[in-house]
């Protein structure tokens, strides 16, 4: 796990690293993640290219808050080598590895960014590293693929490769991800990393994607993969707390904090004992309404 | 860096620059097409002109067109034609980046 304290990873969002245009807008829409990609959605006569442009991009533009994080091409490729070596060397965020299948694919990249970062004096173990699930062999190693590294944070499905793997396709009701989903998020939270739900193409099928959206977020992902910045407001509605939950919340933790100003261990709220459970998920609660903006900074809830 | 052929990089969308890079007995010659060249034409050409410096191309021709470029894809762009041009694409100059 690469670190302790949890970032909101709402919405990752997919930028063609080939595209000046995206590449420099990528930071306006309010990502928690930008994704730069210079796998599937680069031409192979163009990766040198896309690879340059996402390096240069990452040094002179300004892209926030956001987690910056670039997809490489896979290590069967001649190109994975020289875009692991620019990425850390521009100190890239997140290297997100595609095509997961095994411990030892992940283990390989841990020490290809390390050995990147000790030859262009980036400090050691400062690029993290996620994976991504894409096949049936990916599904049941995932479990390994999300523990193998202390500087994974997070692994995330990729449904048409898998889909296309198990030889079926994505439906509307999307059952046919059951058992992946499950399995990816069960291996994230078992190796404390984020879970990144897939892509939702289909940008027409708004009713759908709110479903999807809201299905997996009861399910207990992160967030979700995007690749159309118009999804991002439709996501952070979904995982937007509700009054009632900014409340409670702001309850747990004003009762930790007289708690402690009391010394007394044991924490009670409304006769009820407030456990770590409890105490994690109000603090969930409270980074979301404030990434919502839903409260001011003492974490009093704002009327809309 | 010698340039061996002619190469190009970048394209014709909005935001890009296309460069043209080939071979020339001496010098740097650019020629710029670019619908906001009369305020920005001098600072593109001069990005062009440090990356190939910085690069060591001492002898080349630059045929660019820019359709709205940042620095940075200007520089992106210009190295990655270089790179063609001079067969070096699989050994990056990391130094230049």
């Amino acid at each position: 796990m690469a670190e302790n304290e949890e970032r909101l990873r709402r919405t990752m969002m997919f930028v063609p690293g080939n595209n000046p245009a995206m590449v420099k807008d990528a930071g306006i829409y309010g990502a928690d993640s930008i994704m730069f990609d210079l796998e599937d959605s680069v031409s192979l006569p163009e990766k040198d290219a896309a690879r340059l442009l996402v390096y240069e991009a990452l040094q002179t533009q300004d892209y926030g808050d956001a987690e910056m994080v670039v997809r490489v091409n896979g290590q069967d490729t001649p190109f994975y080598d020289n875009d692991v070596k620019a990425m850390v060397k521009a100190g890239i965020d997140v290297i997100r590895l595609p095509k997961a299948e095994s411990a030892e694919m992940v283990q390989k990249l841990d020490a290809d960014i390390a050995a990147a970062e000790k030859e262009f004096g980036r400090e050691a173990g400062s690029t993290h590293l996620m994976a991504a699930i894409e096949s049936a062999r990916g599904v049941l190693q995932a479990a390994n693929i999300a523990a193998a590294s202390d500087r994974m944070i997070g692994i995330a499905l990729s449904a048409e490769d898998y889909t296309t793997d198990m030889k079926t396709h994505r439906y509307p009701d999307g059952r046919e991800l059951e058992f992946a989903r499950n399995m990816v998020l069960h291996a994230a939270r078992a190796a404390g990393v984020a879970a990144f739900d897939t892509v939702f193409t289909n940008m027409d099928d708004t009713e759908g994607f709110y479903r999807e959206t809201e299905y997996i977020h009861q399910l207990g992902f992160d967030g979700k993969s995007l690749v159309n910045p118009r999804q991002i407001p439709m996501v952070n509605k979904i995982y937007e707390p509700t009054e009632a939950e900014i409340k409670n919340a702001r309850n747990v933790i004003n009762a930790i904090q007289e708690a402690k100003l009391k010394g007394s261990g044991v924490i009670s709220m409304n006769g009820q004992m407030v456990d770590r459970p409890v105490v994690l998920r109000a603090q969930r609660v409270m980074k979301l309404a404030k990434a919502s903006n839903l409260v001011d900074e003492e974490g009093n809830y704002l009327e809309k | 860096m010698e340039i061996k052929k002619t190469a190009i990089a970048g394209t014709l969308e909005s935001s890009d620059i296309q460069l043209m890079i080939s071979q020339a007995d001496s010098g740097i010659a650019i020629d710029l097409q670019s619908d906001v060249k009369k305020v920005f034409g001098d600072q593109i050409e001069a990005v062009i002109t440090t990356t190939l410096n910085d690069m060591g191309v001492t002898a080349a021709k630059v045929k660019a067109v820019d359709k709205g470029a940042l620095d940075c894809v200007i520089k992106a762009r210009t190295i990655a034609a270089v790179q063609r041009a001079a067969e070096t694409t699989d050994k990056p100059a990391w130094e230049v980046l």
